[in-house]
């Protein structure tokens, strides 16, 4: 039982960390715009796909660096000529577009990449067990993806909160206006943050690629989950947006591996269910079956009862 | 999306034929339609329009004319579907004694129930919080859908036979025109149906609900109140449209309500255009015909479906309906004809640079798709190996040229348009 909680927690961590990674560039870039990029995750994927063609050619290093960088630098053009030319058309058309341009890089990727999984593989100097614990092994690709994470994490606060950059993101963020006035190109301020949240984006699926595998079907995986994060986290909120990340990739981990169902309690509760009614899968369903549906639950209670999410200030 | 869905005349001196011409026009069409078009295909492609151009002007009952973005909404369509398809087993395991006809009824008040609970606490907001609701209980359902095996019946979905209800003059459904005229015959009313409510102060007010909620309370209505009717008609009227979708093919299965189905309604009714009550018709009837036709011609049609999703969002947010209406004042003025010229010369280079762009992406995904050493491909007939350098530079040639002409001709249209709608200085910039 220990061994099992032990190693839950440490792949709720990694997902959770993985999935803040995401979560960070799209509440940072919904605070500023006002938009939640249905987008986001699809860099993400396109991270993977660059990481891996590179890797094809260079290795898997240069990939690291690299890729992030390529997926940056598209953020930015697209919310340059993109985004900000749909602006004028409302908030529901931007997210539209978003929603749009998640299908659309899907739709691209599966005709550069082909629609079958690539064989995407972490650097061979990683394929090893860090450690064995009760006869588990922990691969060392895992710690380093929490290390990554965690470096990431750590330099995006700083940088926000100790830099002047981070002080004129935080100011054109709540005063827009103001902050042009005192001679900020607001507007290149918002692109380079988009630029950097895709690239947030993109380092995720540089090193969620191998893990995760690589398939064109990645991004709707995680897309729908990372808004749930942010939602649940509250709107904008960088702190919510962490608590949230490993509620959610915690309450995966342990759903998956925690192996009870109905049928457990109704046992000890010694109540015996008719297994021939409409409601006979209520009866049997286990805690892994659910396991799926868990975040989106808990993203429909969070916003029927708290709607500004756990942190946020702000509804919408 | 200020472009209010129908300017209002005085409905008491609109003639007859104005106030009824449509409709009767629709009527003839609906029925003459599979004389015109009688292959098997034709029917099949007519079916799953007026099923789609159900749910698309349910769909716009909220987008177009309550304000609210929804990411789920397949799952009244799903639903609908899923509780006709029950009916249809229940008739024939004779349960029940009903007609078939009448089972898409049965969908439409599941999906009212369904809208009911759901919207009740979904519609408190609109914007990006009713949005990330409606994405949230979407994802929900569909994932639940696949746990509950008892009504969902897991991924194989839940199969019926249409043809085992009792038979009323002679029709048991066997054959896919008389499917037809069940959804021709449910199009018209429920076309009418929603047309009508569109009309109502009801309709009425879901606009102004859209456009300001703040004033619409002034006025004294909830608009809580407002967007949980629309939200409930819309449900409805998806959950007749669902079940039609039971009927039509036999079977339902988790796809039917999942996001995929979701974002494909909302893709119709967008590219149709929002703002105006035929636009989801236009829409779904060109996305049907993009679906059934185009993937006969190419496997990447999806990256085309895409890329006009796309462009459309981005330079013509009104819709193709919009874009057609934009040329009302210019027709009324008669001026159409100083437009035709600058069209022609617009559009000719801009259809080469389309071909050539086509015919670029055509060929890539034949180089890397096809088997290992066949090189040979035909594109509209002409064959051509992909592997030597003419095919490359006269799609790139066309691609090129066909943009450059066509940029060097925007401001001869620009300047066209403006001569055409020149007293109408409101409508000047409109152009795309």
């Amino acid at each position: 039982m220990f061994e099992l909680i032990f190693f839950s927690l440490l792949n709720g961590i990694v997902t959770g960390l993985l999935l803040f990674m995401l979560a960070s560039g799209l509440t940072l870039i919904f605070s500023m715009m006002g938009v939640l990029n249905f987008a986001h995750a699809s860099f993400y994927m396109l991270g993977a796909y660059f990481a891996y063609t590179i890797s094809e050619y260079v290795g898997f290093w240069p990939g690291l660096i690299i890729a992030p960088v390529l997926v940056g630098v598209l953020g930015a053009l697209i919310e340059r000529y993109g985004l900000r030319y749909v602006h004028r058309w409302g908030h529901v058309a931007e997210l539209i577009f978003t929603f749009g341009l998640a299908f659309l890089i899907e739709e691209v990727v599966s005709f550069i990449w082909g629609k079958e999984t690539k064989a995407y593989q972490e650097p061979e100097i990683l394929q090893f067990a860090l450690f064995t614990f009760f006869g588990q092994d922990f691969p060392a690709y895992k710690a380093f993806m929490i290390f990554i994470s965690i470096a990431i994490c750590i330099a995006l606060l700083l940088v926000l909160t100790r830099t002047r950059i981070g002080l004129i993101i935080q100011a054109a963020i709540s005063h827009p206006n103001m902050t042009a006035m005192l001679g900020h190109n607001v507007p290149f301020v918002f692109m380079g943050v988009f630029g950097v949240g895709c690239a947030l984006a993109g380092l995720a699926g540089v090193i969620a690629g191998p893990a995760l595998t690589t398939f064109p079907g990645m991004a709707v995986v995680l897309g729908s989950i990372v808004f749930v994060i942010v939602v649940v986290g509250g709107l904008g909120s960088l702190g919510g947006a962490f608590v949230a990340s490993l509620i959610i990739g915690l309450m995966q981990t342990f759903a998956i591996s925690l192996d009870y169902s109905v049928s457990d309690i109704l046992s000890v509760l010694n109540i015996t269910p008719d297994s021939e009614g409409a409601l006979r899968d209520l009866w049997t369903l286990s805690l892994p079956q659910v396991a799926p549906i868990l975040p989106y639950l808990l993203l429909v209670l969070i916003l029927i009862f708290r709607p500004t999410g756990l942190f946020g200030k702000r509804e919408s | 999306m200020s472009e209010i869905t129908n300017t209002q005349t005085d409905e008491i001196s609109v003639p007859f034929v104005k106030r009824f011409g449509p409709w009767i026009f629709l009527a003839i069409g609906l029925i003459v339609l599979p004389y015109i078009f009688s292959s098997n295909i034709a029917v099949y492609t007519m079916n799953l329009m007026g099923i789609f151009i159900i749910f698309a002007l349910a769909y716009n009952m909220l987008l177009g004319q309550g304000g609210m973005l929804s990411f789920g909404h397949a799952v009244y369509f799903g639903l609908g579907g899923f509780m006709s398809v029950h009916f249809m087993n229940y008739v024939e395991a004779e349960v029940v004694v009903l007609p078939m006809f009448i089972l898409p009824i049965f969908g439409g008040i599941i999906g009212l129930i369904f809208a009911f609970i759901i919207g009740s606490f979904s519609t408190r907001r609109a914007g990006t919080v009713f949005a990330m609701i409606s994405l949230g209980v979407g994802e929900l359902i569909a994932a639940c859908s696949l746990i509950f095996v008892a009504f969902f019946g897991g991924e194989e979905g839940v199969t019926g036979d249409r043809t085992m209800g009792p038979e009323i003059l002679g029709i048991d459904f066997a054959q896919d025109i008389e499917v037809y005229y069940l959804i021709a015959g449910w199009a018209f009313i429920t076309i009418g149906l929603m047309y009508l409510f569109s009309r109502t102060p009801m309709g009425r007010m879901a606009n102004a609900v859209r456009d300001n909620d703040e004033r619409a309370e002034f006025i004294g209505y909830s608009q809580v109140r407002v967007r949980l009717v629309s939200f409930c008609a819309s449900g409805f009227f998806a959950g007749i449209a669902g079940g039609l979708f039971a009927i039509n093919f036999e079977i339902v299965t988790e796809e039917n309500l999942n996001a995929l189905t979701s974002g494909v309604v909302l893709l119709m009714t967008y590219i149709g255009g929002v703002g105006f009550f035929v636009g989801p018709i236009v829409g779904a009837v060109i996305f049907t015909l993009l679906q059934t036709l185009l993937s006969n011609y190419t496997e990447i049609w999806q990256l085309y479906v895409g890329l006009l999703f796309v462009l459309t969002v981005m330079y013509v947010p009104q819709g193709l309906t919009g874009l057609i209406a934009m040329h009302i004042p210019a027709y009324k003025m008669k001026r159409m004809s100083g437009l035709f010229v600058p069209y022609l010369r617009i559009g000719v280079p801009s259809a080469i640079m389309v071909a050539g762009m086509a015919g670029f992406l055509e060929t890539v995904h034949h180089v890397r798709s096809a088997a290992v050493g066949e090189t040979m491909m035909s594109l509209i007939g002409i064959e051509f190996d992909t592997h030597t350098v003419v095919p490359w530079i006269i799609v790139c040639g066309m691609s090129i040229s066909g943009g450059f002409f066509a940029k060097s001709q925007v401001s001869q249209l620009r300047e066209a348009w403006d001569t055409a709608n020149a007293p109408q200085t409101s409508n000047e910039g409109a152009s795309s």
